[in-house]
C-alpha cells in the first residue's frame, strides 16, 4: 500500500460524505450497514491477534463489553455534566462521544494487557481457553455491579452512534492494523506466528509483540463495544457472552487467518447472512452453523484466502 | 457441621456429573488432541432423549429409570459416533483451529436444531427414578443423589475396566500415546476414534440424565454452562487423564456448590473460570497430569 494515510484520509471523507447523505437512506439499510460496521472492528482488531501473531483469543467479546460499559458510563454519568441541562449542541455532542470511545477504547486495552501479560505465556488451545475463562468472568463481574445496572444492564444510553462514527472507527483501525503489520517492526508478528523459536533466536521480543497485538486488539474492541452500546442503547452483560467471541472468531478465521481484506469481507457477508435468511427465521441459525461447518471442511484456508500457503502442522 | 457435610454432599453429586463429562472431554482430547466444542450439547440431547423416553415408562422405578439411563446413552453413543464419521473424520490432520472452529459450528447446530425440534421453552423433566429422602442423624439424603453418585461411580469403574482391561482400550492408550505409532502395529485409529467417540457421548448422555434428575428443567441450553465447567474439571485434573477428570469433576463440583451455599453465590459461575486461569498459569499439566517437555 503506497500512500496509506491518504486511504485513511479518503476513507474519513467517504465517511462524512456518507453521514451526510444518511437521512434518505433506508434506516434498516443504516441499520444493517452500522453492524456491519461494528462487525468489521471487531474481526479486524481479532485478526490481529488470530491472524497476524497467531495467538488464538477467544475473549474478544469481554474486552468490548470493557469498552460497551465504560463509554456508556462516560456519556451516561459525565454527559449530563459536561454537557448541561439541553443536552448540548451536536457538535458538543460528538466531541463527548469520541472521548467516550476513547476511554472505552483505553479501558479495554488496560484490560487486554492485565488478561495479556499473564496469559499469554500459554499457546493453541490453553490461551482459547483462558481468554474464554476471562471473558466470562468479566461477563459475571459485570453481572454483580449493581452500579451498572447488573444482570439487567445499562440502559437509556443515548444513541450517539452515526454512520460516520462507524466507518471512521472502523477506518481507523484498518488503517492501524495494516500499517503496523506491514512496518519493519510489525514483521515480528508474522514471524511470532510462523515460528516463535525461530523468531526468539533472531532477538526478537515475542511475548513483547502478543502482547503489543492483544492490547491494539482490545483497544478496537472497546471502541466497537462503545459503539455498538450507542448503537442499541442498550447494553446487558450477557450480549457479550462467548457465543459473542465465537461469531468474531468465525469472521476471521471465514476471512482467511492474517488477510485484513478478507476478514472485512467475512464480516459483511456473516452480518448479511442472518439478515438474508430472515425469511426462514426459525431454521436460519441452523443453516448458519451448518455452513459453517461445511466451509471448514471444504475451504479450510478461509473463504477468501487465495494464497496456498504451506500446510501447517 | 451438618451444613457441611449436606454442602460436600451435594458437592459431591454434582461434581459426579461434572466428572462424567469431563471424562468424554478428556478421553477425545486423548486421542485427538482438540476441544470437542460440541460435547456440552450431546450431553443436551441426552436429557432430552431422557425427557422423550421417560414419559413412555412407568414413573418412580428403578428399572423404568435404568431403560431411560440406557437408551439416552444408546443413542447418544449413536449421535458422538455420527458427528464424528460427518464433520471431524474429514479434517483429520487438519489446522487445529480449524477443527476448533467445526466443533463450535456442530454444537451451535445440535442448539438451533435443538431449539427448533425440542422448543426452545424449558421442559420439566419426569421423576423416573422412585425420589424419598432418607434422613441420617440431620443430614438430609435425596435419593436421586444416591442414584447419581451410584450410577457415575458404576460408569466410572466401567470406563477404567473398558480402557485398561480390553483391547479397544490398549487401542485407545496406544492411539492416545503415538498415533502414528499405533497404526504402524496395526490399529485401526478410525474405529478406536469412532469408539472413544461413542464411549464418551455414552457418558455425557448418562450425565444429562443424572443432571435432569437433579435439575428438573431442561431446555435446548442447558448444555452450555455444564459443558464448560466439565471442561474446566478435565483440564483441572489433567487433560488426557481419565482419573484426573474424574478428580476434577468432584473437585469443581464440591468447590462450587460451597461458593453457591456462601455470601459470593452470585460469582458462581467466575469461581470455575478463575480455577481454570490459575490451574493453567501454575500448573498447565493439571493435578495429575505429567508435565511435558517441548521438544525443539
Amino acid at each position: 500500500m503506497p500512500k496509506p494515510h491518504l486511504y485513511l484520509l479518503a476513507a474519513l471523507l467517504a465517511a462524512f460524505g456518507l453521514s451526510y447523505y444518511s437521512d434518505r437512506l433506508d434506516p434498516y439499510y443504516l441499520d444493517v450497514l452500522t453492524g456491519i460496521g461494528i462487525n468489521i472492528i471487531l474481526a479486524v482488531s481479532l485478526n490481529l491477534v488470530n491472524g497476524y501473531t497467531g495467538q488464538f483469543s477467544l475473549g474478544h467479546a469481554g474486552f468490548m463489553s470493557v469498552g460497551a460499559y465504560l463509554s456508556a458510563g462516560v456519556t451516561l454519568f459525565l454527559g449530563p455534566r459536561l454537557l448541561g441541562e439541553d443536552g448540548g449542541t451536536a457538535v458538543t455532542q460528538g466531541v463527548l462521544f469520541f472521548f467516550a470511545l476513547v476511554a472505552g477504547g483505553l479501558g479495554a486495552a488496560l484490560a487486554g494487557l492485565l488478561v495479556g501479560v499473564p496469559s499469554l505465556r500459554l499457546k493453541g488451545d490453553y490461551l482459547a481457553l483462558v481468554t474464554l475463562g476471562f471473558g466470562e468472568i468479566i461477563r459475571v463481574i459485570f453481572q454483580n455491579v449493581e452500579f451498572l445496572g447488573g444482570a439487567l444492564g445499562l440502559n437509556g444510553i443515548p444513541a450517539y452512534t452515526t454512520i460516520f462514527w462507524v466507518l471512521a472507527f472502523g477506518a481507523l483501525a484498518v488503517f492501524t492494523v495494516t500499517c503496523l503489520v506491514n512496518s519493519t517492526y510489525g514483521r515480528g508478528f508474522l514471524a511470532t506466528k510462523d515460528d516463535e523459536i525461530a523468531a526468539e533466536a533472531v532477538g526478537l521480543n515475542t511475548t513483547r509483540y502478543k502482547i503489543v497485538a492483544f492490547v491494539v486488539g482490545a483497544f478496537f474492541a472497546g471502541a466497537a463495544g462503545g459503539l455498538y452500546g450507542h448503537f442499541k442503547m442498550t447494553i446487558t452483560p450477557t450480549g457479550f457472552d462467548f457465543t459473542k467471541s465465537i461469531e468474531i472468531v468465525v469472521m476471521v478465521i471465514l476471512g482467511g487467518m492474517g488477510n485484513t481484506l478478507g476478514v472485512i469481507l467475512a464480516a459483511i457477508l456473516l452480518t448479511l447472512l442472518p439478515e438474508v435468511l430472515r425469511p426462514i427465521a426459525e431454521y436460519r441459525m441452523i443453516l448458519y452453523s451448518f455452513l459453517l461447518i461445511v466451509l471448514m471442511i471444504s475451504r479450510p484456508q478461509g473463504l477468501f484466502n487465495f494464497k496456498f500457503g504451506r500446510a501447517k502442522s | 457441621m451438618t451444613e457441611f457435610l449436606q454442602q460436600l454432599l451435594n458437592g459431591l453429586s454434582l461434581g459426579a456429573i461434572y466428572a462424567l463429562i469431563a471424562l468424554g472431554y478428556t478421553m477425545v482430547y486423548g486421542v485427538l488432541r482438540f476441544i470437542n466444542f460440541a460435547h456440552s450439547d450431546v450431553f443436551m440431547v441426552g436429557s432430552f432423549i431422557g425427557y422423550y423416553v421417560g414419559h413412555h415408562v412407568p414413573e418412580n422405578t428403578v428399572w423404568g429409570g435404568l431403560v431411560v439411563l440406557f437408551v439416552a446413552m444408546a443413542g447418544c453413543a449413536l449421535l458422538g459416533m455420527i458427528i464424528e464419521r460427518l464433520a471431524y473424520r474429514p479434517l483429520r490432520g487438519a489446522a487445529t483451529l480449524n477443527v476448533l472452529i467445526t466443533a463450535i459450528g456442530v454444537s451451535l447446530l445440535l442448539e438451533y436444531s435443538g431449539q427448533v425440534f425440542f422448543g426452545a421453552t424449558p421442559r420439566t423433566f419426569p421423576s423416573v427414578f422412585p425420589s424419598t429422602n432418607f434422613t441420617l442423624g440431620t443430614l438430609v439424603i435425596s435419593s436421586n443423589q444416591v442414584v447419581v453418585i451410584a450410577v457415575a461411580t458404576l460408569l466410572m469403574v466401567v470406563l477404567e475396566l473398558i480402557v485398561f482391561r480390553t483391547k479397544i482400550g490398549t487401542a485407545m492408550r496406544a492411539v492416545s500415546l503415538n498415533p502414528k505409532a499405533a497404526q504402524l502395529v496395526g490399529v485401526n485409529i478410525d474405529v478406536v476414534i469412532s469408539f472413544t467417540f461413542g464411549l464418551g457421548s455414552a457418558l455425557a448422555a448418562a450425565g444429562g440424565v443424572l443432571y435432569a434428575l437433579n435439575y428438573p428443567s431442561i431446555d435446548p441450553l442447558m448444555g452450555v454452562m455444564p459443558g464448560l465447567k466439565a471442561f474446566v474439571a478435565a483440564v483441572l485434573g489433567g487433560i488426557g487423564n481419565i482419573p484426573g477428570a474424574a478428580l476434577g469433576g468432584l473437585l469443581l463440583g464440591t468447590v462450587e456448590t460451597f461458593v453457591n451455599g456462601s455470601q459470593w453465590s452470585t460469582y458462581k459461575d467466575a469461581i470455575a473460570f478463575a480455577i481454570l486461569i490459575i490451574i493453567l498459569l501454575f500448573r498447565p499439566a493439571g493435578l495429575l497430569g505429567k508435565a511435558s517437555v517441548e521438544k525443539v
